[in-house]
């Protein structure tokens, strides 16, 4: 935090003192035009900033022109129609590499797909505020509306799911876009690091779940870095995850065949009864993995215990052995 | 002179070598067992090489461990070649037994000195054993398969008789799944995976001790490369089968020539390598439990 509050020190600081040398426009002399609420370009969009919106946005402190940085020196009103772009990466520069490698950047910049989001599509222009302001677009219970605004039928799925109904609960810990999706270094989805690390984020709160599935084959390769192998939402969905009672979910019994179908072709009801999150200490969830894991518990123990013991003695015998000789 | 400057070894040892080479040796082991032998070692190393990444998927080890096959989809191509390979040879074992013993008439294969199947001697044995570790009496006088040998052969057998079933149900579940439930998928991996922690690590630890490694052995037994052992090893390691050969008067029968320093240098180098995969195996096991 006293990083940005450094920056912005500095920002007006810098601006003090340009400001004593070539004097550019205070915030007063900008919203002497722009305060005006009905200002609009030729093609009808609004040119008005409302003063108490961008007073209480996180950059209130700096002055207009720290980012219109191109009218810093404009000396002529009203100045130029076109206007050079605001960069956020004068400041967040960090911020600004994960979002040009992140699939929007790349959009953008490389794809040429014009609707993808830039910094201000998600954070808003003059009223930005801080991913802790209960206010901001970027609040945790405002970021699935801010992403659906272009990914509706996504949002849509994520409302009906249990992660959107807790959220819309109250539930501070209920996950939201960007928890599996990282805020700005957004990558593909089909790629086995990016299915691979969802895995672990669902663990985050699903531990004793991801440790089970973690026993599994499927969790044994997905560990060695295989992605094709089921992981959490290859069965359970990604974004509209629902429980096993839900007759509409995609692990509710009468589904399971059609779900476990979808990489093992030809399954039958049998196959299902595959215990996907097995506990080998649970009795009442299998008896016969508990007596197996029982088994072995006093197999292993008893067979290394006595042929080690048995080695030990021996070795000592021969020794003994050796030096009577 | 010359000839002085050239002899390395000295006169003594030389002497002993040769011996050793003149000395009539045994037939323990005919080409069939020794192949067999060579056959489920080779398998079994492979298998547990490619096995243990899933295992320990894990370990720091797992992934550079699958690598070298080609990754988990190589490894796993890898490990169900060798798993058929150990399958096949278990199979072959028991019809050659059954072979043996209904069409050939063979006697003594179920019971007897020459058997496999535990005798009464063998808890007898294990008891004296333990007698003599702690200086209680004289060491035992075993007979052509001692009690850790006979564990050994039946732990192979079960062992692979298990993970040969759980294996299978695993590698085609949709053929299994139309006579079995599907909670035995779970069954059968848990069982896959605690009887290979055994079996590794028996025979990583306790096999190669025994076997191998333990003074008197060190560093290798070679008879089951060479197929004999020599006549005087035979009379202190295996009194109570030399005693009877004599008394029969067998031993003759079963005389061999020493075996070639070719056959010699085979077995070491095969023994050698199956040690060393072994036990480099068995201390990346030791170093992920302990992790």
């Amino acid at each position: 935090m006293w990083v940005r509050t450094w920056v912005v020190f500095a920002a007006v600081c810098l601006a003090a003192t340009t400001a004593a040398a070539q004097k550019p426009p205070a915030n007063e002399d900008c919203l002497a035009c722009h305060g005006d609420a009905s200002l609009k370009r030729d093609d009808g969009r609004s040119l008005a900033v409302d003063p108490s919106h961008f007073q209480s946005s996180i950059h209130g402190p700096l002055a207009c022109v720290d980012c219109h940085a191109a009218l810093a020196k404009a000396s002529d009103f009203p100045h130029d129609a076109r206007v050079a772009r605001v960069q956020c990466a004068t400041c967040h520069d960090d911020i600004s590499g994960k979002y040009h490698d992140s699939i929007h950047g790349w959009a953008k910049d490389k794809a040429g797909l014009t609707v993808a989001p830039s910094c201000t599509d998600c954070h808003g222009t003059h009223d930005i505020r801080a991913h802790t302001d209960a206010a901001s677009r970027v609040y945790r219970n405002k970021v699935p509306a801010t992403c659906g605004s272009c990914h509706a039928g996504i949002r849509e799925q994520y409302n009906r799911g249990v992660h959107g109904a807790a959220l819309k609960k109250g539930s501070t810990g209920a996950p939201i876009c960007v928890d599996c999706h990282s805020a700005h270094s957004i990558a593909r989805t089909d790629t086995d690091k990016w299915r691979l690390s969802v895995t672990a984020e669902c663990g985050t709160c699903h531990a004793t779940v991801a440790d089970s599935f973690r026993r599994t084959f499927h969790g044994k390769v997905t560990e060695l870095g295989f992605g094709r192998v089921a992981a959490c939402a290859d069965c359970h969905g990604a974004h509209e995850v629902l429980p096993p009672s839900n007759p509409a979910s995609t692990v509710a019994p009468a589904h399971l065949v059609e779900t476990c179908g979808r990489c093992h072709q030809g399954v039958n009801a049998k196959f299902t009864q595959y215990d996907p999150h097995p506990n080998p200490r649970d009795y009442r969830r299998s008896a016969a993995l508990w007596w197996a894991n029982r088994f072995y518990w006093v197999l292993i123990p008893g067979c290394f215990g006595f042929f080690g013991l048995h080695s030990l003695l021996w070795y000592r015998r021969t020794r003994l052995e050796d030096k009577q000789a | 002179m010359t000839s002085a400057t050239l002899d390395i070894q000295p006169l003594e040892e030389r002497a002993a070598a040769v011996a050793a080479a003149a000395e009539i040796h045994i037939r323990r082991f005919d080409g069939a067992t020794r192949a067999l032998h060579v056959v489920v070692m080779t398998s079994f190393l492979a298998l547990a090489a490619t096995g243990m990444p899933l295992l320990f998927s894990d370990a720091p080890w797992a992934r550079a461990l699958a690598r070298l096959f080609g990754g988990f989809y190589g490894a796993g191509i890898v490990h169900r070649a060798f798993g058929s390979v150990l399958l096949l040879s278990v199979v072959w074992h028991l019809a050659d037994v059954g072979w043996r013993s209904i069409v050939r008439g063979e006697r003594g294969l179920f019971w007897g000195p020459d058997s496999m199947v535990p005798q009464p001697r063998d808890f007898v044995n294990l008891w004296r054993q333990i007698k003599w570790f702690f200086e209680q009496g004289p060491p035992p006088k075993f007979e052509r398969f001692t009690y850790w040998e006979k564990f050994d052969y039946w732990a192979v057998l079960w062992g692979t008789a298990l993970m040969g079933a759980a294996g299978l149900v695993l590698w085609f579940p949709i053929a299994a799944s139309r006579v079995l439930p599907g909670w035995m998928f779970n069954l059968a991996l848990f069982v896959h995976g605690a009887e290979a922690t055994l079996a590794i690590v028996f025979i990583f630890a306790v096999h190669f001790f025994n076997g191998h490694l333990r003074p008197g052995q060190f560093p290798m037994d070679m008879a089951i490369f060479t197929g004999s052992v020599p006549e005087t090893e035979l009379k202190h390691k295996r009194a109570a089968q030399y005693e009877r050969l004599v008394a029969a008067g067998q031993l003759a029968s079963l005389a061999v020539d020493a075996p070639s320093p070719r056959v010699l240098a085979r077995g070491r180098v095969v023994g050698t390598i199956g040690l060393a995969v072994g036990l480099t195996l068995f201390v990346l096991i030791l170093s992920a439990t302990l992790q």
